[in-house]
């Protein structure tokens, strides 16, 4: 009997589920379920997690987090406005600024500013202790990742809509902040969002400054439980407790993504 | 004095030369049409008024003030010159009420209240009152003009400029445009209006100057013009605008019918 199109195409398509679904039964059929269960999943060690996951681990990386991006953000601002002037040094250092930071590992960063800025400035302090130097180290290298989807929200704005605003006396810096910049923050939105999903997991890396039992994080707080109890389960209860902050985000993601292109 | 004085004005775009020397005055009141083919300079010569665009050379007043002047306060003369722009550019985060009430309240420092009153009565004129609380994107084409000439009456300008306004507008919505351009030249509102609109031309204005290669061309009363053009370049474009229907293969050197 011939194949009609249609039903050859249904084949195959069938057959790709099954190859795909039998790839998968294997994997999980080859691992040894009870040595991981035993080792991942010891109720009573993750029991023993709380409360101080959620009130200090927990904490202090949303705390981390919100720290660095504002951080960031402001600084991102400045820098995407400097790449955008028409007076060329401005544009020559934001360039050179987000050149730098963009290639640079946000680990290496946090290290620089951990030992450089205390040894820059002897006689001060950063102010805020751990947290100070975390949104430090960490908003420097997220100000430049900012800066550029700043700078292409501005650039999305039609060139109209600042010259309606001249056009009707306002100042070059009136309209910027009336009509331009509110425009430009409504595009940029999601992938700002995404900026803070970024964040939020390179909060795991603070643990080079020398956090305390009140100033660690999740990544800190597991691997110190894990040296202790000798066990790996801390490490699920920390991954879940991220998943907790990022799943949200990723879905207001999606939620604006869906509504901007309604609103198109 | 004249509202607009424009001499020997001269635009670069790098090499292109786009403004080949023009001198032109609009009186109070006047309402002056400026027509011409694609690429003759008209919106250049409308956007050089307000120093949308910067002049290479020459001098323009606007009632009296140098705007060419490196030390004219370019803010303060824009806030008394009314633009309306082809693509509208209305605000689009905010709304109607909120885009004839921002400068109103940023530039000239006026109450809510106040903002709010004359916001109303100058959507009332453009017939849109009920459409305070749109957005833009809810309303149409030639509602989204009507407010941006509301926005702009709201400051009180002395002199409006129409930027091709009702190229970018779907046939049947220009009408609407034009009734509202027409009521103002009524009221005694000086305009400077580019356009292709030869009806609206014809009828509103006061004078008409046909614009060729960045040159006036001619100039003079909407009778004169369309009814005896001087000029043969202003015969031909005027033969093309208004009898497309009409021109001939041999006019474009096509030999169709051979």
């Amino acid at each position: 009997m011939k194949l009609t199109p249609r039903r050859r195409r249904r084949i195959i398509r069938v057959a790709g589920y099954v190859v795909f679904g039998l790839a998968i039964l294997a994997v999980v059929a080859a691992a040894d379920w009870g040595s991981l269960s035993e080792a991942f999943f010891r109720r009573d060690i993750a029991q023993g997690m709380f409360p101080e996951a959620i009130t200090v681990a927990l904490r202090n990386t949303i705390v981390y987090t919100l720290l660095a991006f504002a951080f960031g953000l402001t600084v991102g601002l400045v820098l995407a406005l400097m790449r955008l002037s028409s007076i060329l040094p401005y544009r020559w250092f934001a360039t050179a600024y987000i050149e730098l930071f963009r290639g640079l590992p946000s680990l290496l960063v946090l290290f620089m500013v951990g030992y450089g800025v205390p040894l820059a400035f002897p006689d001060r302090e950063i102010p805020g202790g751990v947290y100070g130097s975390v949104t430090i180290g960490l908003g420097l290298t997220a100000a430049a990742y900012m800066a550029e989807t700043l700078r292409a929200g501005i650039q999305a704005v039609p060139k109209g809509q600042l010259e309606a605003a001249r056009t009707l006396g306002m100042s070059h810096t009136r309209a910027m902040v009336s009509i331009v910049l509110p425009q430009a923050f409504r595009i940029v939105i999601p992938p700002l969002t995404n900026e803070i999903i970024l964040l939020t997991k390179d909060t795991s890396l603070v643990y080079v400054l020398g956090v305390t039992s009140s100033t660690i994080e999740l990544t800190k707080f597991a691997g110190d439980t894990l040296n202790t109890r000798v066990n790996p389960t801390p490490l699920v209860v920390a991954g879940l407790l991220y998943l907790v902050i990022t799943l949200p985000l990723s879905q207001v993601v999606r939620a604006l993504e869906r509504r901007a292109g309604r609103e198109r | 004095m004249s509202t607009i004085e424009i001499s020997d004005l001269h635009k670069s775009f790098g090499k292109l030369e786009v403004l080949r020397g023009i001198d032109l005055s609009v009186e109070p009141g006047e309402v002056v049409c400026v027509i011409g083919p694609s690429g003759s300079g008209k919106s250049t010569l409308l956007r050089c008024v307000n120093l949308l665009e910067e002049p290479t050379s020459g001098s323009i007043r606007v009632a009296g003030v140098e705007v060419t002047d490196p030390d004219c306060d370019i803010d303060a003369v824009r806030r008394g010159i009314g633009m309306v722009f082809q693509q509208f550019n209305l605000f689009g985060h905010l709304t109607v009420r909120e885009n004839v009430t921002i400068a109103q309240r940023r530039v000239l420092k006026r109450s809510r209240a106040e903002a709010g009153r004359i916001a109303a009565e100058n959507l009332d004129r453009v017939g849109l009152a009920e459409k305070a609380d749109s957005y833009p994107a809810q309303l149409s084409g030639g509602q989204q003009q009507r407010v941006a000439i509301a926005r702009a009456l709201a400051m009180d300008p002395q002199l409006m400029l129409f930027d091709e306004p009702t190229s970018a507008l779907d046939p049947e919505l220009v009408g609407e445009v034009l009734a509202v351009m027409r009521g103002l030249a009524a009221e005694g509102m000086t305009m400077l209006v580019v356009t292709h609109e030869m009806a609206f031309a014809r009828e509103v204005a006061s004078r008409v100057v046909f614009m060729d290669d960045g040159v006036i061309v001619e100039q003079g009363p909407p009778a004169e013009v369309f009814g005896s053009p001087t000029e043969e370049r202003t015969r031909e474009f005027l033969h093309r605008v208004l009898e497309p229907a009409r021109v001939s293969e041999s006019e474009i050197g096509a030999h169709l019918s051979e």
